[in-house]
Formats: C-alpha cells, sequence, structure tokens
C-alpha cells in the first residue's frame, strides 16, 4: 500500500519553544486505506498531531507530507484542506447554516465547485451518511449522531481522501457513538484513510493500528491486539486498559487464568465460557 | 434540602421559526414528577435532546415553568415570595465546558467571585477559596496567582468547579461532567463528586457515560422525549433497562459489564453449564460473579 502521510521528526510548541513542546521529535507514517486510532491521555499531543496534517497549525520543526503535498507549503493548503477532512468533538460548534442542505454545500460553494453539479454532490453525501430526505431539516432539530453524520457529509462532499476523528464521539449518547463508529467503518470499506482519536479505547479494538502518544511523543505503534493487551506500555502512556484486558488482569491475580488475553466483550465471554466447560 | 418536582412540564416558545413565522413550540418536558432527597446522587440520564439540562436548568431556577412545581424544602422556588438567594446559595450548577466560564486574570480570583457579595470578611473568603482549590486538588500557593486561561483543559475545569465548590453549595448539579476527559481523569472526577457526597452534599449528574452512571450514583431518572420513563436505585434500573432490551430482541447492553454477563449466559459451550448471574450491573459485579462461575463455587449472591 502507498504510504499517504509522511511526517519525520516533527516537533510543535504553542508559544515557540517557552514552554513545554506538546509534540517532540514525531514520526508518522500512515498508509493509504489505513484505518489508525491515536490514543493518549488529556495534553498527550494528539489533537496538536493530527491539526498538523490539514495545516490548522503551522509545521514549526520537521517535516510532513499529506498526499504528495508539502503541508509547510501555504500555497497547497487549499488543496491540503480538501484532501484531509475533519469533524470535531462538538456538533453544535461545525454548523455554518440552519438548514442540513445549505450546510453541506457551504464547502463545495467555496470550492467553486459549480452551481448545477452541488444539488448532486449534496444528496450522495446524505446517501452515505444514511441521512437522505433531512436536506431541508433545521440543523438545531437533529440528535447528537445526526449532527455528526451532517457534519461528516460536509466533508464528505469534498471527497477528501484522508477523514480526521478528533474526539467525534466525546459528546455523543451511546446511540450516537454508534452511529457514528458505523459510518467510520463504512467510510473505510469505500477506501478512504480513517485516522481517529477517542478516550473510549473500545473503540479502537477493529482498528488496523493504533498509535499510542505520551507527552508530545508518539510511544508505541502497532496492531490492537499487541498494543492494547500490553498492560505495562499503557500504564507508561497513562492509559487505562479496555475492560476485557482489566477483567484478565483481575482474574489472574484471583488464580483464574483465560488461555490468553482478551480484547473484545466477544472474546472474553468465548474464553471465560472456554474455561468454564473444563470445570 | 429535598428537592420536590411536581408535574414540571416546559414548552420552548421557538417565536417566527416556522414556515410563515407562526410560533413553533416544542415541548421539552412534560409532566415530570419526583423527590430528590438530601445527601442523594441522582443521575439523569437519556438520549440527546430528550430534556435533561432543561430540566436541570429549572430545578435551578434558571428556567421558570410553564407548569408545574419545584419546591425546595417544600418552598416553591417560582413563588413571587420566595427568596431567590436562598436557592442560588443552596444549588450550585457545573455546565458542560465549565473552562469557558472562566474570565478573572488569576486562579483565586475566579473562584473568590462567587463569594463577593456573600457577606464573609476577607479572610473568611481566603480561607475557603483556599479550602475550595485543596479540595480540587491543586496546590493553593503554586496555582493562586495564576492566570485560569494558562492552565491545560483538566486543571481549567477543575478552577471553575472550585469556583462552585467556594460557595458550598448543598446541591451540586453536573451537566455532562467528563465528556473530553482520559478514562483515569474521568476516575478521579468522579471519585471526587463521590467524596464530596459522602461529605453530605446532593449530587445531580447528567452523563452518557453509562459505566460511570452504575458505579457511582444511588438514584437515576431516566427521560424520553421529555418525560421520565423510568425513576428509582440505580440497580435496579439498570437491570430493568437492559431486561427490557433483552425482551425486545436487541443484542445490545446498557453497561459493558452487563454486555459481557450476557453474552456468557447466552454461550452456546455454556448451555448445558449453570446460567450466569443475572443481576451483574458494574465491573465490580462482573469480577465477582467470574470469580463465583470460574472457581466454581456458584453464581448465587448479589454484589
Amino acid at each position: 500500500m502507498s504510504v499517504i502521510v509522511k511526517g519525520k521528526d516533527i516537533s510543535y510548541s504553542y508559544d515557540f519553544g517557552n514552554s513545554a513542546y506538546a509534540l517532540r521529535n514525531v514520526d508518522l507514517s500512515i498508509a493509504k486505506g489505513e484505518f489508525v486510532y491515536i490514543l493518549g491521555c488529556n495534553g498527550s499531543g494528539k489533537s496538536t498531531l493530527v491539526r498538523h496534517l490539514n495545516a490548522l497549525l503551522k509545521l514549526q520543526h520537521g517535516a510532513l507530507s499529506v498526499a504528495g503535498f508539502d503541508v509547510a507549503n501555504e500555497n497547497d493548503m487549499w488543496q491540503l484542506r480538501r484532501i484531509c477532512g475533519m469533524v470535531f468533538q462538538n456538533p453544535d460548534n461545525q454548523f455554518v447554516s440552519s438548514v442540513v442542505e445549505e450546510d453541506i454545500a457551504f464547502g463545495l460553494e467555496n470550492y467553486e465547485v459549480p452551481r448545477t453539479e452541488i444539488p448532486a454532490k449534496v444528496n450522495a453525501a446524505l446517501q452515505v451518511v444514511d441521512m437522505a430526505g433531512y436536506e431541508k431539516r433545521a440543523t438545531n432539530s437533529l440528535s447528537g449522531g445526526q449532527k455528526q453524520r451532517i457534519a461528516l457529509a460536509g466533508v464528505f462532499a469534498l471527497d477528501p481522501e484522508i477523514i480526521i476523528f478528533d474526539e467525534a464521539t466525546a459528546m455523543l449518547d451511546p446511540e450516537g457513538r454508534r452511529e457514528v463508529l458505523a459510518m467510520m467503518r463504512k467510510l473505510h470499506d469505500v477506501g478512504k484513510t480513517i485516522i481517529a482519536i477517542t478516550h473510549y479505547i473500545e473503540e479502537a479494538v477493529h482498528a488496523d493500528r493504533v498509535i499510542l502518544m505520551h507527552e508530545g511523543a508518539a510511544i508505541a505503534s502497532g496492531k490492537p491486539q499487541d498494543i492494547l493487551t500490553d498492560v505495562q506500555l499503557l500504564k507508561q502512556a497513562e492509559i487505562m486498559p479496555p475492560m476485557p484486558v482489566r477483567v484478565y488482569y483481575d482474574l489472574l491475580s484471583l488464580g483464574i487464568r483465560l488461555s490468553s488475553c482478551p480484547l473484545t466483550d466477544e472474546e472474553l465471554a468465548e474464553k471465560v465460557c472456554a474455561l468454564r466447560s473444563k470445570i | 434540602m429535598r428537592i420536590t418536582i411536581e408535574n414540571l412540564s416546559y414548552t420552548y416558545d421557538r417565536r417566527g421559526r416556522g414556515r410563515f413565522d407562526e410560533t413553533i413550540e416544542v415541548n421539552a418536558l412534560q409532566g415530570v414528577s419526583c423527590t430528590i432527597e438530601s445527601g442523594d446522587f441522582v443521575g439523569i440520564m437519556g438520549q440527546t435532546g430528550c430534556g435533561k439540562t432543561t430540566l436541570i436548568q429549572l430545578i435551578a431556577g434558571l428556567l421558570t415553568p410553564t407548569a408545574g412545581r419545584i419546591c425546595l424544602d417544600g418552598q416553591d422556588i417560582n413563588d413571587r415570595s420566595y427568596d431567590r438567594n436562598v436557592l442560588r446559595q443552596a444549588i450550585g450548577v457545573v455546565f458542560q465546558y465549565p473552562e469557558q466560564q472562566l474570565f478573572a486574570a488569576t486562579v483565586e480570583n475566579d473562584v473568590a467571585f462567587g463569594l463577593k457579595y456573600s457577606g464573609l470578611s476577607a479572610n473568611a473568603i481566603d480561607e475557603r477559596v483556599k479550602w475550595a482549590l485543596e479540595t480540587m486538588g491543586f496546590d493553593f500557593s503554586k496555582v493562586r496567582k495564576q492566570s485560569p486561561l494558562a492552565l491545560s483543559g483538566g486543571e481549567k475545569r477543575r478552577v471553575a468547579i472550585a469556583g462552585v465548590l467556594a460557595v458550598q453549595p448543598k446541591i451540586i448539579i453536573f451537566d455532562e461532567p467528563i465528556a473530553g476527559l482520559d478514562p483515569y481523569g474521568r476516575q478521579d472526577f468522579l471519585e471526587l463528586v463521590a467524596k464530596l457526597n459522602d461529605n453530605g452534599t446532593t449530587i445531580i449528574m447528567i452523563s452518557h457515560n453509562m459505566n460511570a452512571l452504575a458505579k457511582y450514583t444511588k438514584h437515576l431518572l431516566v427521560l424520553e422525549d421529555g418525560r421520565l420513563i423510568m425513576a428509582g436505585e440505580t440497580r435496579a434500573v439498570f437491570l430493568s433497562l437492559n431486561n427490557d432490551l433483552q425482551v425486545r430482541g436487541i443484542r445490545r447492553a446498557i453497561t459493558e459489564p452487563q454486555h459481557v454477563a450476557a453474552l456468557i449466559a447466552k454461550h452456546r459451550k455454556c448451555q448445558c453449564q449453570d446460567s450466569f448471574r443475572d443481576d451483574v450491573v458494574t465491573y465490580d459485579d462482573l469480577i465477582s460473579a467470574l470469580k463465583g462461575y470460574l472457581l466454581g463455587v456458584g453464581g448465587g449472591g448479589s454484589a
């Protein structure tokens, strides 16, 4: 697979080195079509890192190319923002219009897509997020999950190659979270590169890869099965392990050994029943 | 202080928002009745838009009911003769993203603001501010002169809560206080809230985090489309909600431990064995159920 994001030695300080660095010498490589989660505690540098990808933050140190564009080149910024879309945490802060279809069309209008082509693109985007029929609805009448899906449709309409979800599920109720997670998987399935940040670690178990960040550094990268069951590593990153992993170790301390450390609820149930059937 | 809510309704008027500029009425709450006892820890849950925030704004006296009454120790807070100062001192509200409410030049001034007209002496105010910041886990001498705006997100949130604590309200309402915090941050924060509750403060907390509600609250109010569809002891509400999902054939569960328990109970390898405990709600329940199940000492008993 070809590499779509390639970063080397990225460092960043919010006040130009006068205080702690938010990013320290981060190397980053993401393949086209990959589904990557970036995990870390509050203040570990996750958002700072992803905001470099579409040049929301200006590169201070190191090198970063995204889909062939150098993020330090301001002439490419316009293209870059289109290629690399972003969905943020608070659904209410992302709307520019009070009508769904106008909100989705906003980005297209800015990119001077011909007026006659806009309705078709808006409809296609609504189809993708399962919100067809909501064209004329008021944005403030939607549920949290629906709002995030509309924000996502606005991003999708621009046909980005990379979509970043910066804690896009944090403010949603459980139903809304499920909706947004399903959308992320769907977009991954149609070939988009997905980069997501979350504090709900169980959301990351099905990703292709997870990257752990701590105090501005990328301290580990690998398959969820390897990274998220490594309790020593997670402790170093100040991240709470997924619940099935905690159960595994708590049972171990009670003298109960499951066949191996589970990562998902389903695996945990499977291993518990396998052990029980031997008793 | 006891809060009594009787047949409470609230309708938002959206003036001129209709297609022909007519006024649209949105029923945010309809006929809600419940009682919150002194010292309780009450969770409020429900989907986005179900009326949770409207309910707490009514309790805090920030909105006036369209119908029904809210009483604090038997006194209707919307009665014309009611002294609102009593309400303001009794109830503290921590809104969503409290860090956005910070404004003063120093942390101590920000925390002291609510005490400005309290009638306390300057010394007493200093003591109170120190206590509030230390309760929120700060080193007072280190943080007092810092600008609150230069702190990290989590620290800002704690300063904002210290400002509410400083007034020493008997009741504190939190609107979705843990969104955006990492799991250890969530846990530290909730432990702190539980400590306040242990010391007698009534806590009312809105959250979408089911595991947190299950672990920390004593009672739960469940809202749906502006109506109170369930109210009761937390464990009973979670068991009942879960039951309801199973009855409707929905394979999900409310909390993650409940999900695991349901998966085990339905697993084909376990069909012939004793059934798995069906009263798991919290993480601790799950561990104790698994211990019983796997050490072969039977699955009975409740946590």
